[in-house]
């Protein structure tokens, strides 16, 4: 008997389909559709219409000429991807898999949500496109994004919460596969990074590799060059391939992740799993192998970031491949340096990030006052920061003010370099 | 005997009794008990759930029991020096351990096998593992004698069958009902129709599971024969013959029973749970 040794979705080592056999019909019928949807130019031209009438694309490039002052003259480039409709980047994924989902005639979707804006932006195409949906969201993250709950509400969908586990992302995740298990031949599962069983980590990175595309055009016209770095924050990592996809080829292009560096790696109380230093090993979650914080028992541990959105013990397959051929850099930044630059940037641009995004502003700015004028650095601005303004107004120090800025904080903080353990100002969860 | 011998033994005159229970549920102490009390109510093959943090293919029942054995330090090497103890006490029914892959994969997948063969484990089921990815795994059990179980499902394309039929050296388990571990008011009506489609494709014997946790619904497993029409042709070689199910699962409902009575007294309930199941199935041989 002849077996099938090719298995597909593979980046370097990482990636591939361990999936329970209940769930290895409907990914393979996904598979098929998405390479149909791929090749269809008339369903491509459609997504491009989505992508341009009701998301908004292209987004802006800012060029941030005050943040690069304070910073010593680096030029910092943002793309701008907190102004797409819904207010962050993934929206771009959602759209195309509703438009996929509605291709293989499926009329539910199903999606797990951490801080809520991939759930918001799944309720919101959705609810354009005239799906029945369902967003699974951990308690822990429903309490703490209570706005992204009422606003998925709003739009229709029905929000379930998940009391299981450590109650954040990763149960979510759970949730919505044993949905798909039972629902399948009906629902589309509207995965929300790029993550997963093969086909997901590709389809994702398909369409969020929109973000890379524009602003590989938009800093050469800017610039007529390209940068000499590309920063963006990694959870699962979506934004990031996507803004990634468009370099990997240019050598000349430094690209770094940025993880939640919680409250400091060697605290045990963090998201990183790519970062020096990290503790993570090579497993399988969620139907991917790939670097994954666990126990010397193969447990999954829980997690620890400020950003709902980092906050997941696994990463992207392809971020474990480019780290382990070295083609990116993976660096960790604390809760309180991702709060530090939230303040940076609001102050200086007049933007507020999201948090999650706020841990690549951190780490831009750290890194770009060593590298000085002449160098050109981009950062992906994921998402804007207004459903984390209750998180930052309860993290202010008791007499308020702002903290400390970033630009002034010293020589500390990224793993892989000096980490700072200096403990976080208060209690973040008000209850 | 190997698994497959055991599940095709024909002088049973009835599918095998597998019942299921999560190791360390509640402590790892108990979970030899419980396995005496299956053995003693006649099990032939126990199949023992490895606790796992996100146990995705498994409904609420499952979910609380793995978060039960997590929380008294069970773990997977813990697991396998229980049922060493337990095998040295003497017991022989065989155990099959039923996994996600990321505990074995966190003990290296060679030494993994090679403590399930020491420990007297006759197979392993990796439950996120499909054949397709499960390269390794494959070799490392065969160079150890264990054997490997696979699953099938009502999702499951025919073209994938024959890969799934080799792969399994013990058994193939098929999930009697879409979506997750649990239990089922009724088992659904294309059943036996799909069992008798996948006993075309597969030659070795067929366990079903998911959603089986009645006496009746074991009772109606084992007596459906492998053409529609087929006389209960009775006991021995003919019996096995025509048999469409060679080994029934039942999980969750016996989980439950540990889940809601103090151990000692679910020891002495699932003997009763079990034993009915064995009766309603044809009995002890």
């Amino acid at each position: 008997m002849k077996m099938r040794r090719v298995v597909p979705g593979r980046f370097a080592d990482f990636g591939g389909r361990y999936a329970p056999e209940t769930l290895m019909g409907p990914l393979m019928e996904l598979e098929e559709a998405w390479e149909s949807f791929r090749a269809d130019r008339a369903a491509q031209a459609e997504l491009g219409r989505w992508l341009k009438d009701f998301v908004g694309r292209p987004t802006p490039l800012t060029r941030a000429d005050r943040l690069s002052a304070a910073l010593g003259g680096v030029r910092i480039y943002l793309k701008r991807e907190d102004l797409a409709h819904t207010g962050a980047h993934k929206i771009n994924n959602t759209v195309g898999q509703c438009l996929l989902a509605r291709r293989m005639g499926k009329r539910r979707v199903i999606a797990e949500t951490g801080a809520g804006q991939h759930g918001v932006a799944t309720a919101t195409a959705a609810a354009a496109m005239g799906l029945e949906c369902r967003v699974y969201m951990g308690e822990t993250d429903m309490e703490r994004q209570a706005l992204n709950v009422f606003r998925m509400r709003l739009l229709g969908a029905e929000v379930v919460p998940v009391s299981s586990g450590s109650r954040t992302l990763k149960d979510a995740v759970n949730e919505a596969l044993r949905d798909w298990a039972a629902s399948a031949p009906r629902t589309h599962y509207l995965l929300g990074s790029a993550l997963g069983p093969h086909p997901f980590p590709t389809i994702v990175r398909e369409l969020q590799s929109v973000i890379g595309r524009e602003a590989r055009a938009q800093i050469l016209a800017a610039e007529g060059r390209l940068p000499d770095l590309a920063v963006a924050c990694v959870g699962g990592g979506s934004n990031a391939i996507g803004l990634f996809s468009a370099f990997i080829a240019d050598a000349g292009v430094a690209l770094v992740g940025v993880e939640a560096g919680g409250e400091g790696l060697s605290s045990g109380r963090h998201a990183a799993r790519l970062a020096p230093g990290s503790g993570a090993a090579p497993g399988v979650l969620h139907g991917t192998f790939t670097l994954l914080l666990q126990d010397a028992h193969g447990q999954v541990k829980e997690t620890h970031s400020v950003s709902a959105g980092l906050d997941y013990p696994a990463v992207g397959p392809e971020h474990a491949a480019l780290a382990a051929v070295g083609r990116a850099r993976y660096v960790a930044a604390s809760d309180e340096e991702a709060l530090r630059a939230f303040d940076l940037l609001a102050r200086t641009e007049g933007i507020l990030p999201a948090l999650e995004s706020a841990h690549a502003v951190a780490y831009a700015a750290r890194l770009g006052r060593k590298l000085g004028a002449g160098k050109t650095v981009l950062v992906n601005l994921s998402g804007r920061g207004d459903k984390d303004i209750e998180i930052i107004r309860n993290s202010r120090p008791p007499r308020g003010g702002a903290r400390k800025p970033l630009i002034l904080s010293g020589e500390r903080g990224f793993s892989g370099e000096k980490v700072s353990m200096k403990k976080p100002p208060r209690k973040r969860r008000s209850g | 005997m190997d698994l497959e011998g055991i599940l095709r033994d024909a002088r049973r005159g009835r599918p095998a009794f597998i019942p299921y229970i999560t190791a360390g549920d509640p402590t790892l102490e108990w979970t030899g008990r419980f396995l005496d009390a299956l053995a003693e109510a006649g099990a032939d093959v126990v199949e023992l759930g490895v606790p796992f943090s996100d146990p995705v293919a498994d409904g609420p029942v499952n979910q609380r029991a793995a978060e039960r054995a997590l929380g008294s330090g069970t773990t997977l090497a813990g697991i396998l020096d229980a049922v060493a103890a337990w095998r040295r006490r003497g017991r022989k029914t065989p155990i099959v351990l039923f996994t996600y892959i990321n505990p074995p994969l966190r003990m290296g997948l060679g030494r993994f096998a090679e403590r399930c063969r020491d420990a007297g484990i006759q197979g392993v089921l990796p439950v996120d593992l499909p054949p397709e990815e499960a390269g390794e795994f494959r070799r490392v059990l065969a160079a150890a004698r264990v054997g490997a179980v696979f699953l099938a499902s009502p999702t499951t394309a025919v073209a994938r069958l024959p890969l799934i039929a080799e792969a399994a050296t013990g058994f193939v388990y098929y999930a009697a009902r879409l979506g997750v571990t649990g239990e089922s008011r009724t088992l659904s009506a294309s059943l036996a129709r799909e069992l008798r489609a996948l006993k075309r494709h597969v030659r070795r014997p067929i366990a079903v599971g998911f959603g089986i946790s009645t006496p009746a619904q074991a009772a109606f497993l084992s007596r459906l024969k492998r053409h529609a029409r087929a006389r209960n042709a009775g006991r021995g070689q003919a019996a096995a013959a025509g048999r469409l199910v060679d080994g029934v699962v039942v999980g969750s409902a016996l989980v439950r029973i540990v889940e809601e009575h103090p151990p000692r007294e679910a020891a002495r309930l699932l003997r009763k749970a079990a034993d009915a199941m064995v009766r309603a199935m044809g009995g002890r041989e």
